[in-house]
């Protein structure tokens, strides 16, 4: 009993599954969280949910019963799809950065294994004495052309989450993050980054290793470097943390990603002095993919498969696979210097100000 | 009544406020240190450059002091004063960030939180920045990106070496993250600057936290900073709260950062304008540059633009 819709659902599901039995078996990563566990659900999704599980209800009834019901459940199922898209077509700032913040959002390793043909991860900044599993990287082949793939890398559940300290980098992860974008500058390959994180790590230790001249070192460093840098934020990109690695030729960003200034909860503690406005601060922030748009602060808005990236990480990696590559090509065209001025160019004209001009108009 | 409770009483209905020890440093004939209480004839404080002479204390010193102290009389030349800022993001906590901005800019007379210009430090011609922290906590938005980037071009242009003194809480929230890309804008500046070998100073005074420590205040060829002043990534409490205990008390200072190896010298603010001009006169080649390096290269003209 497979419609067209189940039918693609189900290869979908398969050809994951085969993805990543390859990777298991290579031995290269920790198994994916499979779709088979429960679900997680945002407050928001509650209607749909109570919707879905009266479908399941009524086509339950209908097999004891031997009832046909089928037009009836497509109808039913016609409505969820309507609501679902609806949902996610309104989302607040703050409900969106919920989805960002998902669990099961698929990470940088995710997104890096499942769009390269090969990939092997590099450890270690040679200096701190310690690997910063907060940030990983490592040299992968990406549609037949080795490129150096990097990001922040959140824990896919708490045991993973504390030995990656919830995605936030010390110093450690900025200089490893540096060392292998200067490999990718001396051996001419492209760099891709991957921002998730809800910050730089703020800790006692972080601060006595320099958290403040590890970050500003990679943005003047990210500058100077001769080769493509494509960055894309795909869950959460979190102020200077998300920045130290956020130089590039494009920016880009998922639909329900954000990206700020200052987290929604320590900009409500600071400016309203209640950490309980953080919703009223997320909004006021302008952190949602389609602002920074208008802001002209991000170059390329990846849309999303409905329900977000984590309801279908097989449609968002071709997606994000696809916009890779064509913003690669373009950018492979160009020579390294002129890669670099267009890059100065690129952040030299973000800000707004006025100014009077020679006859008198405001800039 | 005993002549103690008087006493205690007297001192409840008369307590030192704020705003009363402020108007002793503003219109006083005698300014009270902050740090060892000694009275000083606030004339000889000024001259002292608002350091204590008794305990060395450095009181805190705003821009338009501090471009004279560090700039030869008369050579001063502002740059940009017209780059005023804006509210693109229609900002609203407690109070419009609009109003906060017409409020701060009567009450200090600063366009923004950053003064720029061109002069002579002990006749060597040099671009410096100062970043006022009156104007809503120095923090970093719009203009003052856009000044310091102006700046740092005009210092590679013309080959000047570039002195920024920092005192900011960081990025300008009110601007979301059109503030935090102009950590990115200005040190992409500070690249091309340092691609012309030339020199760099920041002078980290109090406090240098948040996203100018993440970017320009750490970018020195040569890093200095004032006694005791805080330089910080992440604020004291914060991290407390990740750490759960209590932290060494220099944490974050100057001293402690010199300790661990992220600033050159701790220089005293009487000291400045001469280690500065030191500096830069040991910075000057005995020979000229290269030719190659005498213009700019046309990499970097363009650039430039």
């Amino acid at each position: 009993m497979l419609n067209f819709g189940g039918l693609t659902v189900f290869f979908g599901r398969s050809l994951g599954q085969a993805v990543r039995l390859w990777c298991e078996f290579r031995g290269v990563i920790e198994p994916m969280p499979t779709p088979q566990r429960k679900p997680i659900l945002l407050d928001f999704e509650k209607p749909l949910v109570e919707l879905e599980a009266r479908i399941s209800q009524i086509r339950e009834l209908a097999e004891e019963n031997e009832v046909d019901v089928a037009t009836q459940i497509r109808q039913l199922e016609a409505r969820a799809d309507q609501l679902r898209q609806e949902i996610f077509a309104s989302l607040t700032p703050s409900q969106r950065l919920q989805v960002a913040r998902h669990p099961r959002r698929p990470s940088t390793l995710d997104y890096i294994q499942a769009i390269s043909d090969e990939w092997i991860e590099l450890h270690g900044d040679r200096g701190s004495g310690k690997d910063d599993l907060a940030m990983v990287g490592g040299i992968a082949r990406f549609e037949g052309r080795p490129v150096v793939m990097l990001g922040n890398q959140k824990g896919r559940d708490t045991k993973d989450n504390v030995a990656r300290n919830f995605g936030m980098a010390s110093p450690g992860g900025y200089r490893k993050a540096m060392r292998l974008m200067k490999h990718a500058n001396q051996f001419g390959m492209p760099i891709f980054t991957f921002i998730d994180t809800p910050g730089a790590f703020p800790g006692f230790e972080a601060e006595e290793m320099g958290q403040g001249e590890a970050i500003a070192y990679n943005l003047r460093e990210m500058f100077s470097l001769e080769v493509p840098i494509l960055c894309t934020v795909i869950g959460e990109g979190g102020s200077g943390g998300a920045l130290g690695i956020g130089v590039g030729d494009r920016l880009m960003m998922f639909e329900h990603s954000v990206y700020y200034v200052a987290s929604p909860e320590a900009c409500a503690a600071i400016l309203w002095r209640d950490a309980g406005r953080a919703a009223q601060a997320s909004e006021a922030l302008k952190i949602t993919a389609c602002d920074l748009k208008e802001l002209g602060i991000l170059d390329v808005l990846l849309p999303e498969p409905i329900g977000g990236a984590h309801a279908n990480p097989v449609k968002a990696t071709e997606i994000l696979k696809s916009a890779l590559k064509a913003n690669l090509d373009e950018l492979s065209q160009l020579s390294g210097p002129d890669l670099r001025r267009l890059r100065y160019e690129k952040f030299r004209k973000i800000g707004v100000f006025t100014e009077p001009t020679e006859n008198g108009a405001l800039t | 009544m005993s002549l103690f409770d008087w006493f205690a009483n007297r001192r409840k209905a008369d307590p030192i406020s704020q705003d009363r020890q402020e108007r002793e440093i503003a219109d006083g004939l005698w300014t009270k240190c902050e740090a060892c209480g000694v009275m000083t004839y606030t004339k000889d404080l000024r001259a002292n450059q608002m350091v204590c002479p008794e305990c060395q204390h450095h009181h805190r010193v705003y821009s338009p002091d501090r471009i004279h102290q560090l700039i030869d009389d008369d050579t001063w030349q502002p740059l940009d004063v017209q780059v005023l800022p804006q509210d693109p993001l229609k900002f609203r906590d407690r109070k419009a960030y609009g109003d906060r901005l017409r409020e701060t800019q009567t009450k200090t007379q600063l366009q923004d939180a950053v003064q720029t210009g061109v002069g002579e430090l002990d006749g060597l011609p040099v671009a410096l920045g100062v970043m006022d922290f009156r104007f809503m906590g120095g923090s970093m938005g719009s203009v003052v990106g856009e000044k310091l980037t102006r700046l740092i071009e005009r210092g590679t242009r013309d080959r000047r070496p570039v002195i920024i003194v920092c005192a900011s809480g960081g990025a300008r929230m009110q601007e979301g993250m059109l503030s935090l890309m102009q950590m990115a804008k200005i040190s992409g500046a500070l690249d091309l600057h340092r691609s012309q070998r030339l020199l760099y100073i920041p002078v980290l005074t109090h406090p240098t936290t948040g996203g100018v420590t993440a970017s320009f205040a750490m970018l020195g060829d040569i890093i200095l900073a004032e006694p005791k002043a805080t330089i910080a990534f992440a604020g004291r409490r914060v991290v407390e709260q990740t750490l759960r205990e209590k932290l060494p008390d220099d944490f974050q200072t100057a001293e402690y950062l010199l300790n661990h190896g992220f600033v050159d010298a701790i220089v005293p603010r009487t000291q400045l304008k001469g280690t500065l001009a030191q500096l830069i006169r040991l910075h000057q080649p005995a020979s000229p540059y290269p030719t190659e390096l005498e213009a700019l290269p046309q990499d970097v003209a363009a650039h430039l633009r």
